[in-house]
């Protein structure tokens, strides 16, 4: 994938937002848990009450306080509270919050910073949780004898019900005070952290009952103000993960249009040998699934890459806030999630390696039953073909049964670690909480925020399936990219000479493949006039074909040199050169598309009555007008719904239709039936009276009637002359004209 | 939480392997088929053959149904228990608060977290056992689904094949029993826990708290109609794409497999400015197709997560009231959660069937189409062959109202040789094919030795003959195995000796391997001659009283052409004959010609007769040596 890197340069902004939005996805995400453990603790436990230090406290309970606080606390504590009498200005404006303002003055909080909220706290939180104990003792001994349990220090304390708290503590002998507070404070510095929280807020919901506030609607209200924050994260998480899929979808989406198109315009200048080198099917499965594997893998890697370590990460580190201690049930339980994957993977995945092979034999064996219908059915080999069939069958159904029952772990495993850690986090959170370690509501979050992790290592690990893929399609993209062409235009292209006749001429011409220990074609030189015709024969892999794609360039010499005209070739361009030579290839290819579409690769601006020309010489006319639609007659892809040497007669019309210089018609009359292939050549030799003519082919009654015929064997030129001259001085060349005609023709 | 669905495991990746494939499995990803599905023309009938199909597996299929909805029902009592720890720890608090010496009931507590344990674990177990049994039971229909078929195959009438190509009946021993295999293996389960689990969690809900369920379910409808929406949309922009990307593949294919012809015509920048239109246009309908399908999942957590908002207030203030515990809020929150996946495979249940409908029907209709006629009832037999073949009075069509051979009897005498002529695609092999009763005649008779061919097994008329076709027919395997293909008690000598006999035994061992060189999917690492010597050496094991033979070599270099023809001839010695012909001399020397045109045979004759007669047959005769004569006539 790195090799690739220079395509998603160009997208740097978009992957650089998604980014950023993942970002925010992630954090949203996180922060739900936080909320809903908000509503827990704060909404649900405390009654909506956020801090332990009351915003308002009345005249009496402040009384109270001076009398069970030092002085100086007691002075700094006064400090941040303003008396509202009833009737002043102040106590209307407060009335609605604090109904007790409208008769007795009450103590209201001056607004605090943090550091001071806190100091504060700690002064007041143990007092009043004593007044309201004592207020509890006073009114309802019974009551709090269950609430605050039998041992509470005060509990011998006689405080008759009709006198005010904070007169009964001013009466109180000063011993006695100082003594049932150090029990007190005894009492309750056994309940460290969360506990004291919780009875500090107790006791000020008690203070609050007693000014008049509402507390069922500052429960409310806390509830229905952290519900709407989740909402507003819920959407902030939406928008920022549809901004992510709109970067996300437009990069891969472009990078891979970028990379198909690259690697297109590359495939379109690659010569013959870099597609041999390839092999055309191999370079079209690099331009199509492998663009689009990269593509996905783009899309998924902007989206989950950084999205699964950044809330893995993240939900560690909250989680860790929430509770230090715990970090190993965590660690646990990702551990366990680990192993159970990469052990039901590492036995599963040999066997999905083989499944596709298995699956390929199994279609194969199908194929092959198909194709071979005939011969199958008359060797009588059914059964012998039901039971290779059943063989192949037999194999894959193994082998999906293996990976199936691998798979069917796979899933409850993965629910036991998930579950067997959700009970686990309790179970030992349970131990936690008894310590005031931690509260309820952080428990769950810290539930929550463990399943987040999970998730995070899952969508990783999926990562790590998918990435190695795309990493090898990715290197299949960069070997095309990187490969060199072997075939370039010369930096001072010449000019193709004035008087074009189309002379070409081979001297002492040697080809090898690239990597290849021998000579394809040796020492070649011979001239091809204008206005005759050259014939190549010699058997299969005699060099016929490649020698005369050596014209167009396809393949340039090893040794020795080409000229056109007497023109080095490699010394013209490559469009020039290819200007001057009308091509028939062996196999009539053609595009899809129409005939008339087909003859325009040819000739672009050809009429129509050149087309019909064109046509009627190649001797296509039959099937093209007489029987076809004419020139807009239909060709599938391949050419596949005309047969062989209908193929081959429309590729010539092609290659007519230019009317260059030279022609080039490599085997193509081999699918002719005789009749058709004398009249065509008949034609040919009518039509292209000044064109220099190269015929490749495996018939001596093709070659015959040559001005010219050259015999390959091996690569090597053995005979050159007319058909007369080689059946004297050439033994190739009688070999294979014995083998083809009878007696009476050779005589 | 998305535990519950599995990934179709073996739905797309046969494509590759199959590029013949006219229709690629459609089996959505996701959650949400974006696919749009097909359908079954007889939807009903189509699933009842299949259940009908199951046979003893049926029950099997039910248990393992019951076991996945036991499963389901285990793990949807999770939540709640879990939900009861929490609110037996929050009770604990509260005793800590009030001092209560008993603080944390752990006794409780660890009593509770050993039966979520339990739950899960009976659930998982359950969930195992399930994977495993319905794992083995659709393996085992799908091998006996693809065994049916292969054999279904080769029972089958050739003139079933004329009308379906191969693709197709290979796309439903692949793709279609695919489809039923994941469906057996993965849809059934993942519908009966979908449902399981949506009522069971309904059910939980409401016995939670019947306000907080029927504020949660407010989303669901809601969902529903987006997701409709959306998906409507984005199948609109993914079959764009599929189709873009087809043309841009089939843009791709043709030009890289016309490379040459593109070149020698300059016409790579038209090439070029073409996939740039599409490249540009499927980029456009990617990327919608992509955003449009990524916008579900967030959207339906936004809906989801409107819900679990409403849920924790509504909650929350209900725990103020003293009507619900925390623990439950916890446990409901969960269950909301967890009822979204279920809900969507429910939705998407109706395209899965209809999916596996289809597929059932064209594998159904396939095991029923009609097959060969049978055999006799008391078929004669064959004992020593001389190869006396006679027609008489045959009358065939492909269709049978339109009649190609119309009267057509001749008697071959044992030995001779019998010439059929004629352009391409005249239907030179017709004759070949009704003669070894590939296709039924419609009236009048073939005789071997006096014997109609009706009167004998297929397999034993079979055996008399064997033919060396042009269509070199080789399967992947060794070059022994191959050649041994024309009779399968064959010694090791009797297939070298069979090789040389049919020149193949020298290039054989000048081959890496010899006789064991595996030959690969289009035998294209032997040359095109060496396949039809393999081909001859394999009819000369057979040793048939009759032979077909296919001289037309084209594609074969010259030298391998003689070695072809000598082993032809050596193999025609002293048995009947019919060759389809391109030589002159075999023409010439064969004891009858039969000319066809068009399917039809329109004349017969000795090579004398027929030039005589100046029909088709001389002007084929003269065209095909009118050039020759002319250079003769030009040198002389």
């Amino acid at each position: 994938m790195l090799r690739l890197k220079k395509f998603i340069y160009p997208y740097w902004k978009n992957i650089l937002f998604a980014v950023i939005m993942v970002v925010v996805v992630a954090a949203a995400d996180l922060s739900l848990p936080d909320l809903l453990s908000q509503i827990i603790n704060v909404g649900i436990q405390q009654r909506g009450i956020e801090s332990p230090l009351p915003d308002a406290i009345s005249a009496n309970t402040m009384r109270s306080l001076s009398l069970l606080q030092s002085p100086q606390d007691h002075e700094q504590l006064l400090a941040f509270y303003d008396l509202v009498e009833p009737g002043s200005p102040q106590a209307g404006d407060q009335a609605g919050k604090i109904p007790a303002l409208t008769r007795e003055a009450v103590y209201v909080l001056q607004p605090v910073d943090e550091a001071q909220k806190a100091e504060l706290e700690s002064l007041i939180s143990k007092p009043l949780i004593f007044i309201q104990a004592l207020r509890l003792l006073q009114n309802d001994p019974e009551q709090a004898k269950t609430l605050l349990g039998e041992n509470f220090p005060a509990q011998t304390l006689s405080l008759p019900k009709d006198r005010d708290l904070s007169e009964l503590l001013a009466a109180m002998p000063e011993a006695q005070k100082t003594a049932m507070l150090s029990a007190a404070e005894k009492h309750l510095s056994a309940l460290e952290g969360s506990i004291l929280q919780q009875l500090t807020i107790a006791a000020i919901t008690g203070e609050y009952e007693q000014l008049g506030i509402d507390t069922q609607q500052t429960q409310t209200r806390y509830i229905l103000k952290t519900g709407s924050r989740m909402l507003l994260v819920a959407f902030i998480a939406l928008l920022a993960s549809l901004t992510v899929s709109f970067f996300a979808s437009k990069t891969a989406a472009g990078i891979g249009r970028d990379v198909r198109s690259a690697i297109f315009n590359k495939v379109e200048n690659f010569s013959q040998a870099e597609f041999e080198k390839f092999s055309t099917a191999s370079l079209i499965t690099r331009t199509t699934n492998d663009v689009s594997q990269v593509q996905m893998v783009v899309f998924m890697l902007i989206r989950m890459a950084i999205q699964a370590p950044l809330i893995g990460t993240l939900g560690i580190i909250y989680a860790l806030q929430k509770s230090p201690g715990m970090w190993w049930t965590i660690a646990l339980v990702v551990i366990s999630l680990m192993v159970v994957i990469i052990t039901v993977f590492s036995l599963a995945l040999p066997k999905f390696k083989i499944i596709q092979e298995l699956i390929d034999r199994l279609n194969l064996v199908m194929r092959e039953n198909l194709s071979g219908m005939l011969v199958v059915r008359a060797f009588n080999k059914q059964r012998y073909e039901e039971s290779r069939f059943d063989q192949a069958s037999l194999d894959v159904t193994e082998n999906q049964i293996f990976i199936g029952r691998a798979m069917a772990f796979i899933f409850p495993l993965m629910n036991i670690v998930m579950f067997g850690g959700q009970v686990l986090i309790i179970w030992i959170g349970a131990g936690f909480v008894a310590r005031s370690a931690i509260q309820v509501g952080d428990l769950i979050a810290f539930m929550q925020y463990s399943m987040q992790i999970f998730f995070s290592f899952m969508m990783l690990s999926m990562l790590f399936i998918f990435i190695p893929r795309a990493g090898v399609s990715g290197g299949r993209i960069a070997d095309v990219l990187e490969t060199p062409f072997s075939i370039l235009d010369p930096s001072q292209p010449k000019p193709l000479p004035e008087n074009r006749r189309g002379l070409v001429e081979f001297h002492d011409v040697d080809f090898r493949y690239p990597d290849a220990e021998k000579d394809v074609l040796h020492d070649i030189s011979f001239t091809a006039e204008p206005g005759q015709t050259t014939a190549i024969i010699g058997s299969t892999g005699s060099g016929k074909s490649t020698l005369v794609n050596l014209l167009p360039r396809f393949f340039d010499v090893t040794k020795g040199k080409i000229t056109l005209d007497g023109v080095d070739i490699r010394e013209l361009t490559q469009h020039d050169l290819r200007d001057q030579i009308g091509y028939a290839p062996q196999r009539g290819l053609l595009f899809s598309g129409t005939v008339e579409s087909n003859l325009r690769v040819g000739a672009p601006n050809a009429s129509e009555e050149e087309m019909r020309q064109a046509v009627t010489s190649a001797q296509a006319a039959d099937f093209v007008f007489d029987e076809g639609d004419g020139l807009a007659m239909e060709i599938a892809q391949g050419g596949s719904n005309v047969s062989g040497g209908q193929k081959q007669r429309l590729s010539i019309a092609r290659a007519l239709i230019k009317k260059p210089p030279v022609f080039i018609f490599d085997d193509t009359f081999s699918a002719l039936d005789f009749k058709t292939d004398a009249a065509l050549r008949k034609e040919l030799s009518q039509k292209l009276g000044n064109s220099t003519v190269l015929v490749v082919t495996q018939r001596v009654s093709t070659a015959k009637n040559s001005d010219q015929i050259l015999v390959l064997d091996n690569g090597r030129l053995v005979g050159k002359g007319s058909h007369s001259d080689l059946m004297r001085s050439c033994q190739t060349y009688q070999e294979i004209a014995s083998s083809q005609l009878s007696e009476e023709e050779l005589a | 939480m998305s535990f519950h669905q599995q990934p179709r495991s073996n739905s797309m990746k046969n494509q590759s392997a199959q590029n013949n494939n006219p229709r690629p499995v459609r089996r959505g990803g996701g959650p949400v088929a974006l696919m749009p599905g097909e359908k079954a023309k007889d939807f009903k009938t189509s699933m009842l053959l299949l259940i009908r199909y199951m046979g003893r597996h049926k029950w099997a299929i039910l248990g393992a149904m019951l076991v996945a909805a036991a499963s389901t029902v285990f793990s949807i009592f999770g939540p709640r228990t879990l939900g009861q720890a929490t609110t037996e720890l929050y009770r604990g608090v509260v005793r800590i608060i009030q001092n209560d010496p008993l603080g944390i009931d752990f006794a409780t507590l660890n009593q509770i977290l050993l039966r979520t344990l339990f739950l899960y674990l009976i659930s998982a177990l359950l969930g195992l056992i399930q994977g495993f049994l319905l794992t083995g039971i659709s393996a085992r229909i799908t091998y006996q689904l693809r065994k049916e078929l292969s054999e279904k195959i080769n029972r089958l009438p050739l003139s079933f094949f004329d009308k379906v190509t191969q693709g197709e009946v290979l796309s439903r021993v692949t793709n279609d029993v695919d489809t039923i295999n994941a469906t057996l293996n993965q849809s059934l389960s993942q519908i009966i826990t979908s449902v399981t689990r949506v009522i069971g969690v309904l059910i939980m809900m409401v016995s939670i708290n019947w306000l907080m369920t029927l504020i949660g379910l407010a989303m669901v409808p809601i969902s529903m109609i987006f997701i409709r929406i959306v998906v409507k949309k984005s199948q609109g922009y993914y079959r764009q794409q599929q189709e873009f990307l087809g043309h841009i593949n089939g843009h791709v294919e043709e030009m890289y497999g016309g490379h040459l012809v593109l070149k020698a015509f300059n016409g790579e920048k038209a090439s070029v400015t073409r996939f740039e239109e599409l490249n540009n246009t499927l980029y456009t309908s990617a990327w919608r197709s992509q955003f449009l399908t990524a916008i579900i999942m967030p959207s339906m957590r936004l809906l989801s997560n409107l819900g679990y908002v409403a849920v924790a207030m509504l909650g929350g203030y209900l725990v103020t009231r003293g009507r619900l515990n925390i623990g439950e809020i916890q446990a409901f929150i969960q269950y909301l959660r967890s009822f979204q996946d279920p809900l969507m495979n429910i939705a998407n249940i109706t395209n899965i069937l209809q999916q596996t409908a289809a597929a059932s029907e064209r594998v159904f209709e396939f095991l029923s189409e009609p097959e060969e006629p049978k055999e006799a009832d008391h078929p004669k037999q064959l004992a020593e062959v001389r190869g006396e073949v006679e027609f008489r009075h045959v009358r065939f069509g492909y269709d049978p109202a339109e009649p190609i051979i119309h009267d057509f009897s001749i008697k071959v005498e044992p030995g001779q040789q019998i010439a059929i002529v004629g352009p391409t695609g005249a239907g030179k092999t017709t004759l070949v094919k009704l003669l070894m009763r590939f296709y039924d005649i419609d009236s009048g008779e073939i005789l071997i030795d006096g014997v109609n061919i009706r009167d004998l097994t297929r397999s034993d008329l079979r055996e008399k003959f064997a033919m060396v076709l042009q269509d070199t027919w080789l399967f992947k395997g060794t070059i022994r195995e191959n050649i041994r293909y024309g009779r399968e008690d064959a010694t090791d000598e009797e297939v070298e000796q069979a090789a040389d006999m049919a020149y193949a035994d020298h290039f054989t061992r000048t081959l890496p391997g010899g006789y064991e060189m595996v030959l690969n999917e289009d035998a294209s690492n032997v040359s095109a001659g060496q396949k039809q010597l393999l081909t001859i050496a394999r009819a000369v094991l057979a040793n048939p009283a009759i032979l077909i033979l296919d001289e037309a070599t084209s594609s074969v270099d010259t030298r391998t052409e003689v070695l072809i023809q000598k082993a032809m001839d050596k193999l025609m010695k002293g048995r009947t004959t019919f060759v389809i012909a391109h030589r002159l001399s075999t023409i010439r020397n064969a004891n009858r010609i039969l000319v066809l045109k068009d399917g039809d045979i329109v004349e017969q004759g000795s090579h004398e007769e027929l030039l005589a007669a100046n029909g088709f047959y001389a002007d084929l005769y003269h065209s095909q040596f009118a050039a020759a004569r002319g250079t003769e006539a030009s040198q002389a």
